[in-house]
């Protein structure tokens, strides 16, 4: 196989990942309900309160929960799960961050 | 495909923690101020070989002579100006107890800025200008001032100004606290944190006189001596408790609250490393 069939394939199963991954991702099947938004919301608080805890929030994650309340207010919970599911995965990485720094601020220092 | 995108973002942002996470080399955990404070120095001499050390207090001021001219015709009109006659007249005024500021200070708060912040071996903690202030204020009955502009900006202009040209004079006593107050300082200045992953040093050691912007980044040695500033951004006075607090706000990191204790930390490392260096404050920027 020639190296341009190659790059063809292999552009064409990216391609079909990245599809598979937005439609696996996206609510296309079934509206959420408010009990899906408690969920996800709850879930995200808690990666939130834990990263208050590392004493490292994130102003991103704040104002995506702000975002999934008042989606949630006006009765929209596609955008209330949506924006919920955002601020847990900002939260998670505020976590990473304040974990990963514990050692890595140390390669920064002036010596 | 919202959420996906959403998702996705947050992904790429872990990614990229990711790669900026994997130390490089890692320093000493047994921390030597001294040599470090020479180092910190050296670095920022070693940078900019044309700046004198005093200048750096000038912040971006310092870091090239059209800079430069913009701050000596600055100084013609200071914008502070206003802040520091107020600075002043409240510091004069009696409490309503009869005391004053005076009492609460060495040398009645005059030309005493170069010592702040200080450890207070019976705290057990930093204590800063700012905190020092709004504790006489209450010792004395008096409501405290919030600590981000306003009367504690025209406050500690006017004891600054009373400082001008005295170098920074910060101890770290024989206590082991206080190793550890300025190590936790060092190390809440090269921690990266907020959702652009910077750290104070990504500005102020990594890129002074860099562009952030329209702005001008200022070099981390020196950069307290000139508070609190009139900044043309904020269209006012800013204490060192505002530059702390709306410099993790830029980077979308949730601010703590002025004067926590890793602030008071803070403060106490970058106040020890330029020591030496003439205070400057009140100071001007853009």
């Amino acid at each position: 196989m020639s190296i341009i069939r190659k790059a063809a394939r292999f552009k064409f199963t990216v391609s079909l990942a990245t599809v598979l991954l937005i439609a696996g991702s996206a609510p296309v099947f079934a509206a959420a309900s408010d009990a899906d938004f408690k969920n996800a919301y709850a879930a995200a608080e808690a990666a939130n309160k834990e990263a208050g805890s590392l004493r490292n929030q994130w102003t991103t994650t704040s104002a995506a929960l702000a975002a999934a309340r008042k989606a949630a207010e006006a009765g929209d919970f596609d955008k209330a799960v949506a924006s919920s599911k955002e601020a847990e995965a900002l939260a998670k990485a505020s976590i990473f961050q304040a974990i990963s720094e514990k050692e890595a601020w140390k390669a920064m220092e002036i010596r | 495909m919202r959420s996906a995108i959403h998702l996705s973002s947050a992904a790429l942002a872990l990614a990229a923690l990711v790669l900026t996470a994997v130390p490089i080399a890692v320093a000493a955990d047994t921390p030597d101020p001294v040599g470090e404070a020479r180092a910190f120095q050296k670095f920022f001499t070693d940078k900019f070989p044309k700046v004198k050390l005093e200048d750096f207090v000038n912040g971006p001021y310092s870091m090239n002579e059209d800079m430069h001219r913009q701050w000596q015709d600055k100084e013609q009109f200071p914008p502070y100006d206003f802040s520091l006659e107020a600075g002043k007249e409240m510091f004069s005024k009696p409490f309503k107890n009869g005391k004053s500021y005076a009492d609460c200070f060495a040398n009645q708060g005059i030309g005493i800025r170069q010592n702040y912040p200080y450890f207070d071996e019976k705290e057990g903690k930093v204590v800063t200008l700012e905190l020092a202030l709004n504790r006489c204020r209450e010792a004395n009955g008096e409501a405290p001032f919030s600590y981000v502009k306003d009367e504690m900006a025209a406050l500690t202009a006017y004891m600054a100004f009373t400082s001008r040209g005295k170098p920074f004079n910060i101890k770290i006593p024989d206590d082991p606290r206080a190793l550890e107050a300025y190590q936790n300082g060092k190390r809440y200045f090269y921690t990266r944190r907020g959702q652009l992953n910077f750290s104070c040093a990504s500005c102020h050691v990594q890129n002074p006189g860099e562009r952030i912007r329209a702005e001008v980044l200022a070099p981390a040695i020196g950069i307290l001596n000139a508070m609190p500033i009139y900044r043309s951004e904020w269209g006012g006075m800013g204490t060192i408790s505002r530059r702390f607090t709306t410099c993790n706000s830029q980077i979308r990191g949730v601010p703590l609250d002025p004067q926590s204790d890793e602030y008071r930390d803070v403060e106490y490392y970058l106040s020890y490393v330029s020591n030496g260096l003439p205070i400057s404050g009140p100071g001007a920027r853009p």
